[in-house]
């Protein structure tokens, strides 16, 4: 197969599961959402119980004014939604589905997903000061906090079990995961996943968007598609998160059948972690900004510190 | 989380949290398909109200106790001529019987009032206007609602029987025979009362309004 080929399959392959996924999410969460209030949820667009009511939504986004407030920093104002969308796109690339099935395999692939996922407070940083928005800045500073905060357990949580492997690749984790680090890695994968929770902003942490204190934080100026890019960046983001935890710490592909049906699996532990992530949602209310960030520091970060210890004494023992 | 030291095992009321969203989604929805699917309204419901013209001899007092005044009567008298009476008999012909619906709070005294039994309750509801004017209905209108009464509850098996139907139930009794009469109504009420008898008991029955 000539190299452009190969090329032009991985990235149509990432683009569409990019845009599928998300909207599978998405529509998982209104409907999961609604039950869970006692409520039935979108009925009535695409005719079968609202199956296209993310459709139907896009075809809105699509229709509307594109506004830029008028003291907004436009090109800062109009990037922001691409640089909040693009990192999660890369990080796609290197996520493995199965043994063979990934589409751009990388030796430092978790160093680099690490990396590229930090991106994100860029975007938030750069939508809320060039809105010219006080409540948007407002959101824009909390978001900073936290993400910078929360960067720091999900990068010791990751970094607990790349030791426990041995490895910094992702498919390499994969493939020395062995079924009790289910229990060795636990603390480590709660700590992973809340940190991933607060990194994609999702409630019981969305203190930078709370609507109702400050509008819709750093979105709060914006509307049509870019509104649409953010709110795609958050269900992509529960993929993404998803998708790492069942990487490292659930084994990915491995489950019976896994020679055949690895990609199976993975998709399936991604999904049932994003069911736990809609869930997390509608359980729990908002984490104030002091809370949130005691939890970070005086929770979280002893906890991985304490996790990276009991990995290394593990690790030198056998 | 951090704040209060009271409660028991720490994480129990996340937990429970989680426990009862989980459980909230296998139930069923209570959302009701509206547009889609008719609501079961209980019987009785208040809707709107009709009016059995034949029935109305004008007597204004509907009018007269409506809180809001919004119900409009206009009428003129008309000579009946019945033969082999002394004199002509006059009669009070209803011209206009509106109620705006847009100031009916649905109070229903105005049904509770009316000695002659000329206004009901009909569950309907659907009436909505575009226009608020609209929302007043003439007597044509209203009258169109007596389709949709329902029929009124059974007599309650274990109540009085009516004056009526006492007084005709003696007269084919015969003389002196006022207690055979009692039980024979008592036995005969169950066949008409098909309806439940939770009906019943919510609203007396119009025979038994005081006149
Ligand atoms: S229901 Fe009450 S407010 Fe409405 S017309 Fe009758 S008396 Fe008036
Ligand atoms: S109270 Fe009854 S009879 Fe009298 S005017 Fe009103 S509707 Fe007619």
């Amino acid at each position: 197969m000539p190299l452009w080929l190969d090329l032009t399959i991985r990235v149509v392959a990432v683009v569409v599961g990019f845009l599928t996924l998300p909207l599978i999410v998405g529509q998982a969460e209104h409907k999961v959402m609604a039950h869970m209030q006692g409520r039935l949820g979108p009925m009535y667009a695409g005719g079968y119980h609202g199956w296209a009511q993310l459709v139907a939504d896009g075809v809105k986004f699509v229709q509307k004014e594109d506004i830029a407030p008028r003291d907004a920093d436009r090109r800062v104002f109009r990037l922001a939604p691409l640089v909040a969308l693009f990192p999660y796109l890369l990080v796609l690339l290197a996520i493995p589905l199965g043994p063979d099935l990934v589409a751009q395999p990388l030796d430092v692939g978790l160093f680099f997903v690490l990396a590229v996922l930090g991106v994100g407070v860029l975007a938030v940083l750069m939508s809320a000061w060039a809105s010219a928005n006080k409540y948007s800045l407002l959101g824009g500073l909390r978001g900073a906090a936290q993400l910078l905060g929360y960067e720091l357990p999900l990068v010791l949580a990751a970094a607990s079990v790349a030791m426990a492997a041995g490895t910094l690749s992702l498919p390499g984790i994969v493939e020395a995961w062995k079924p009790w680090w289910l229990l060795w890695q636990a603390p480590a994968a709660i700590i992973f996943f809340i940190a991933g929770l607060a990194e994609i902003r999702r409630p019981p942490f969305d203190m930078p968007i709370a609507d109702s204190e400050l509008v819709f934080g750093y979105m709060t100026e914006y509307t049509g598609l870019r509104f649409a890019f953010f709110l795609l960046a958050e269900y992509v983001g529960i993929i993404v998160i998803a998708a790492l935890t069942t990487v490292l710490f659930l084994g990915g592909w491995h489950g019976p059948l896994s020679d055949q049906l690895g990609w199976l699996w993975t998709l399936l532990k991604i999904f049932a972690l994003s069911f736990v992530i809609i869930w997390l949602r509608v359980t729990y209310p908002r984490l104030r900004e002091d809370q949130l960030q005691r939890l970070c520091w005086l929770v979280l970060v002893p906890l991985a510190l304490a996790q990276l210890v009991l990995t290394a004494a593990v690790k030198i023992a056998t | 989380m951090t704040d209060d030291g009271e409660r028991g095992t720490p994480g129990k009321g996340l937990v429970q949290g989680l426990a009862v969203t989980l459980k909230t989604m296998t139930k069923r929805s209570t959302t009701r398909q509206y547009p889609d699917v008719e609501p079961e309204l209980p019987p009785r419901s208040r809707g709107v109200i009709a009016l059995l013209e034949e029935n109305c001899t004008v007597c204004m007092l509907c009018a007269r106790e409506c809180p809001d005044w919004c119900i409009y009567i206009d009428s003129h008298k008309e000579e009946v001529v019945v033969p082999g009476a002394a004199r002509a008999r006059q009669r009070n012909v209803l011209d206009r019987f509106d109620i705006d619906f847009s100031l009916c709070m649905y109070c229903g005294i105005c049904i509770e009032v009316c000695p002659f039994d000329a206004l009901h309750w009909t569950p309907e509801f659907e009436y909505a206007e575009t226009d608020v004017l609209d929302l007043l209905h003439d007597k044509n209108r209203l009258g169109e609602w007596m389709r949709t009464v329902p029929p009124p509850p059974a007599h309650d098996v274990l109540g009085e029987p009516s004056k009526e139907e006492a007084t005709a139930a003696r007269k084919a009794a015969g003389p002196g025979a006022a207690t055979a009469a009692k039980t024979n109504v008592r036995r005969a009420s169950p066949t008409t009362a098909e309806r439940p008898n939770r009906a019943a008991q919510a609203q007396p029955e119009p025979p038994e309004q005081p006149q």
